[in-house]
């Protein structure tokens, strides 16, 4: 059973072309208020000052790996944040390594 | 369907304490999960360990697992016995494994399919539907020029009965020009369909970039190994180089070394800051496969008489 569909479709890069309400992105990472509230809190997500709260694009790769790594490491809020922190700054690392090395 | 010792993926024993059990979960999730391993095979290890564990973790699948251990031994063929389940009893807590839970057909057959729906109170008469998420894989080059490619999406359905089947949906998708790994597409209803009159849900693709044999992306930077011979190494050179985006060419300067990175800037991945590309020089060695390339090495070696390649290294 295949549903093919012939149109085209055309997306938005989330990153560069969407911003999210809270409603929208709990929809989006199949979370509830409260577990973003949280990441909000510890400063994962950091959505700008307005109310309601409006959240960057990058934040739906954020909350998604963040909800993944407290469900499947059993870490809490802050752990994951320091987490968070240290991969960013891993793939900062490793890209400024691949600059300067000769490889 | 070939029986999975759970016991065994999670290396602990069979009289191990429930507190054992997470212990060896939590170790062994560190070390395998994707979005934190380094190990090549991460993402199917952590699967393993992850369905073991929801396996032991849950006193009641536990206790199931282990009646039918007593009668099987691992590697052997399994089928579960008509009815074997009926006298457990599920409490239906948090199946865990998340959206995306994918176990193994053994899993399946011992606790059943989860239903859709099942884990939540049954939605709104008007709901919008759920988002769906998956990733995919294009070529770079589609990336700097933009394309339209076909995609195939496993998608569970739920028939008449009830069960959850996997069925296959094409789609076309528009790749835009400049998007780079890592970053999402929303399509906009293109998840599930709503309840009622609520909207239907997005489809959300994560962009990865399928392996190319010379070229590898860093963010909006790319990198493209490119081998040279010694001589246009040495004495510089104009040589056609492939890019991403077509054919440039490229002046070696003389007295290049092999890892000598040339920067093309603004030639990576397209956008409104552009990123580089970097050429990274390797050098390749000609065989001496012939007397003839046999004669130019002695000759060579022979012209440079006092040079001594491990010179920093003499003690």
């Amino acid at each position: 059973m295949s549903n093919t569909n012939r149109f085209v479709v055309h997306g938005l890069v989330v990153e560069d072309e969407v911003r999210f309400t809270l409603v929208e992105l709990c929809h989006a990472c199949h979370a509830d208020a409260d577990q973003l509230m949280v990441l909000i809190d510890e400063g994962v997500l950091s959505p700008n000052g307005e109310d309601p709260p409006i959240f960057g694009g990058n934040s739906l790769r954020r909350a998604r790996l963040a909800l993944r790594l407290i469900r499947d490491l059993e870490l809490n809020a802050s752990g994951t944040a320091l987490v968070l922190d240290l991969l960013d700054e891993i793939a900062a690392l490793e890209s400024r390594l691949r600059r300067l090395s000769s490889y | 369907m070939e029986f999975k010792d759970y016991y065994a993926q999670l290396g602990v024993a069979h009289t191990a304490t429930q507190e054992d059990v997470k212990r060896a979960y939590r170790k062994l999730a560190r070390k395998y999960h994707p979005d934190v391993s380094k190990e090549a095979n991460a993402e199917a290890r952590f699967k393993e360990v992850a369905e073991a564990y929801e396996a032991l973790n849950d006193i009641e699948k536990r206790a199931a697992y282990d009646d039918v251990v007593k009668r099987h031994k691992h590697g052997e063929q399994f089928s579960p016995p008509a009815g074997w389940d009926s006298g457990f009893e599920f409490s239906g807590g948090d199946f865990g494994g998340g959206d995306n839970a994918d176990h193994s057909a053994f899993f399946d057959a011992l606790f059943g399919r989860q239903r859709a729906g099942a884990r939540g109170p049954r939605p709104p008469q008007h709901a919008a539907g759920s988002d769906h998420h998956a990733k995919v894989q294009i070529a770079l080059q589609d990336a700097y020029r933009g394309a339209t490619r076909s995609i195939t999406l496993r998608v569970p359905q739920m028939d008449a009965s009830g069960h959850l089947t996997m069925h296959d949906r094409k789609l076309d998708v528009n790749i835009p020009k400049g998007v780079r790994a890592g970053q999402h597409l929303r399509l906009a209803g293109q998840g599930s369909p709503g309840h009622g009159e609520g909207s239907a849900g997005d489809l959300y693709l994560e962009i990865e970039f399928a392996p190319h044999p010379h070229f590898r992306a860093d963010g909006r930077d790319v990198y493209l190994d490119l081998p040279v011979a010694p001589w246009e190494a040495s004495l510089g050179a104009s040589v056609a180089v492939a890019t991403p985006d077509g054919s440039v060419q490229l002046t070696i300067p003389p007295g290049s070394a092999a890892g000598r990175k040339m920067r093309l800037k603004g030639k990576g991945l397209p956008g409104t800051s552009p990123g580089d590309l970097y050429v990274v020089l390797s050098i390749a060695l000609p065989p001496a496969d012939t007397l003839l390339a046999q004669q130019a090495y002695t000759s060579m070696a022979k012209s440079f008489g006092d040079f001594n390649p491990r010179r920093t290294q003499e003690a």
